[in-house]
């Protein structure tokens, strides 16, 4: 799960992370307020989506005067903002966050994530604050520092020391305040089960102090059971409608741009089978894994969200049966097209636990676009050639 | 021959009594695994599908010898139960349990780590010697026995590659599951070791998917090490970048993790890689004949 900027913040706040004061405001009244509240001549207006690249795409931008601050934020509030991040459709922004301006000396990057090969979190960081850090890694690798910390003894002084060093910081008071920044940083992503943390830029302000300009922050989804707070900063209308609903069922499903829906147990499996309609010259709608309890109620939701997407041709039904039992799916597919009107072919292969007995349920029920499936290949073969009208 | 696993390990099952510890205990049982008993804390005494169930596994491997454990326990206690199996002389333990939190199995890994087990998993189907025993999730009646052995990160395309290695003829040693989550315990390279030092092994299928170098590393690994027939399939070739495809560790950040660049390392190790896996088993054929 992600969340916002100001969200984060606020959890950085609460470990006494420097950041920037500021307040979210949902109007341009409450903006302007927000503004004035905070004080001084200069602020900067944040639109709040889940996606980077969001300065480049307009919507970041600074206010020298509270009238400044109104005009920014009615043109922020509202807008469908398109970075790199949120794909061709934008995201809209519904919040703006009010920050004091800063004094900015010097942009620095510093994250934490997880590394897997070494099977523990690393703090990552660099000069190139500012940039898009792909692009540094790509083009400028050493220009990035690397610094794992075991869980098991925690951030001790030597990780402080490679990071100051690595980051040429040789004022000693800056360093102090440096270390100490990444030090309760490690912290707040160990204690709330943070997947990342991405600090981008990192300012060093005019008078040497370290502030977290931008805060971005996932977390675990399988940890979020413990940390109440953090799910209570879940912002729904950041995620995708469709995929909400089918995660309330069981069913894990992403949308994609392609005319072949896809049901199928397992992820490996599902992508395997968009990957066998796209290798056979056909385009997957969707990912969709109705997971280990697939029942007649949850086949026929997935009918139901697979359908709703207007490009969709034809459907993929591919099962192999381990926990999840096929005369179960066979009576699923029965059950959805009493409540659901399937208009497309549905190719339907189901392999594995009660196979058998599935061919006969669908094979008794005669349904007219319903078209049996030997194997995945057959099955995909057949779904390409319907989605074509063949 | 097969790795890790025969018709002699013995077996519990952590999380024994409850639902889904129940229902595949005996679906493992039935298959032949010699399931010596089981821990269920507060139940201890009891008896369970004819065995014993203990409090704690120390008692549990006191009683019975057993060297694996299978864990069913619900995901918050995953971490904490593997633990538990490291420091009672487990030797190799098998999470089946989807969920669990990345920061308890960096813990339980290394904690595992340090003392000498193995583990298998979280989130993985388990692993079968076929016609022998079975530890875990997988339908048993799909996996013959033969002369291939199976590394697979996604529990359904284990099952989809192993059904067509038996349909073109041949069949499988050992079948292992490692998982699709960010940490898990053996990897393909371990595996890759341990099939090619098995006589009875004459060729390797894996199967990967998108995120993490996990098959990157292998494809270095089999340069130096692996001299049998190599079949790979990577998931996720269609799957769009940052989207998490259902596994936790399934997703592409940036511009690694991508199938391609995994396909493309293991092609030019000289691993027999198929764009789909409808193509396994024919690879498979291929290789061995």
């Amino acid at each position: 799960m992600n969340i916002h900027e100001y969200q984060a913040k606020q959890i950085f706040a609460k470990y006494g992370v420097p950041t920037p004061r500021g307040i979210i405001a949902n109007t341009p009244d409450q903006a302007v307020a927000n503004a004035s509240e905070l004080g001084g001549d200069i602020w900067v207006v944040k639109a709040q989506i889940h996606a980077g690249g969001r300065g480049l795409g307009g919507g970041v931008k600074l206010a020298k005067s509270l009238d400044e601050v109104r005009e920014l934020a009615t043109e922020i509030l509202g807008m469908t903002l398109i970075t790199h991040q949120t794909g061709p459709e934008g995201k809209l922004v519904q919040k703006v966050y009010i920050e004091e301006g800063a004094d900015i000396k010097d942009e620095l990057y510093l994250s934490v994530v997880l590394d897997r090969a070494a099977e523990m979190p690393i703090i990552m960081a660099s000069t190139e604050g500012g940039m898009d850090i792909e692009t540094v890694a790509h083009d400028t690798p050493e220009k990035i520092i690397k610094i794992a910390v075991d869980p098991a003894f925690g951030f001790q002084g030597y990780h402080g020391r490679e990071l100051v060093f690595g980051l040429g910081i040789t004022d000693k008071a800056e360093q102090k305040k440096m270390i100490q920044f990444a030090s309760k940083l490690y912290n707040l992503y160990m204690e709330n089960d943070a997947e990342m943390i991405e600090i981008n830029p990192l300012i060093k302000t005019g008078s040497g102090d370290f502030i977290a300009l931008d805060g971005k922050m996932g977390f675990d989804d399988s940890a979020l059971g413990r940390h109440p707070d953090i799910e209570d900063m879940r912002d729904i209308s950041e995620e995708d409608p469709d995929e909400r609903e089918a995660s309330q069922y069981g069913l894990s499903y992403i949308a994609l741009d392609g005319e072949i829906g896809c049901m199928v147990n397992g992820a490996g499996l599902a992508m395997g089978t968009m990957d066998t309609i796209d290798y056979m010259g056909g385009t997957p709608a969707n990912f969709l894994d109705v997971g280990g309890t697939a029942n007649a109620e949850t086949v026929a939701k997935g009918f139901e969200i697979i359908l709703k997407n207007p490009n969709v041709k034809a459907i993929f039904v591919n099962i192999f049966g381990g926990i999840v039992r096929c005369d179960r799916i066979a009576n699923g597919i029965l059950e959805a097209t009493k409540l659901v009107d399937v208009n497309v072919p549905v190719i339907v292969r189901l392999d594995g636990t009660n196979a058998a007995e599935a061919a006969v349920i669908l094979k008794n029920a005669n349904i007219d676009n319903v078209i049996a499936a030997t194997d995945l290949g057959d099955g995909a073969a057949k779904a390409v050639a319907a989605a074509k009208g063949e | 021959m097969s790795i890790l696993v025969n018709k002699d390990t013995k077996v519990i099952v952590q999380g024994f009594t409850g639902g889904e510890g129940t229902f595949h205990a005996e679906q493992c049982m039935a298959y032949g695994t010699d399931i010596v008993g089981g821990v269920t804390p507060g139940k201890g005494g009891q008896t369970h599908l004819g065995k014993p169930v203990f409090n704690t596994v120390k008692e549990a491997v006191a009683a019975t010898g057993a060297t694996v454990s299978m864990v069913f326990v619900p995901p918050a206690f995953v971490g904490d139960a593997v633990m538990e199996a490291a420091t009672a002389g487990i030797e190799l333990a098998v999470i089946i349990t989807e969920g669990a939190p990345v920061r308890d199995m960096q813990a339980a890994k290394a904690c595992a780590t340090k003392n000498g087990m193995m583990t298998i998993g979280p989130n993985c189907p388990g692993i079968i010697t076929a016609g022998e025993c079975k530890i875990g999730i997988m339908p048993g009646s799909i996996f013959k026995k033969g002369n291939v052995g199976l590394i697979s990160k996604s529990g359904t395309l284990t099952y989809e590659g192993a059904n067509q290695v038996v349909n073109e003829g041949f069949g499988i040693t050992t079948a292992v599951g490692i998982g699709g989550d960010p940490i898990i315990g053996l990897s393909y390279k371990q595996l890759l070791q341990m099939f090619q030092d098995d006589p009875e092994t004459e060729a390797i299928v894996m199967i990967g998917e998108i995120g993490g170098d996990l098959e990157i590393q292998a494809a270095a690994f089999i340069k130096e090490n692996v001299t049998k027939p190599v079949v790979a399939f990577i998931a996720g070739q269609s799957a769009p970048p940052g989207k998490r495809m259902g596994h936790a560790g399934a997703i592409i950040s940036g511009s690694a993790g991508t199938a391609k660049e995994k396909m493309d390392a293991l092609s030019a190790v000289g691993v027999e890689v198929v764009v789909s896996p409808a193509e396994i088993g024919k690879a498979v054929k291929k290789v061995l004949s």
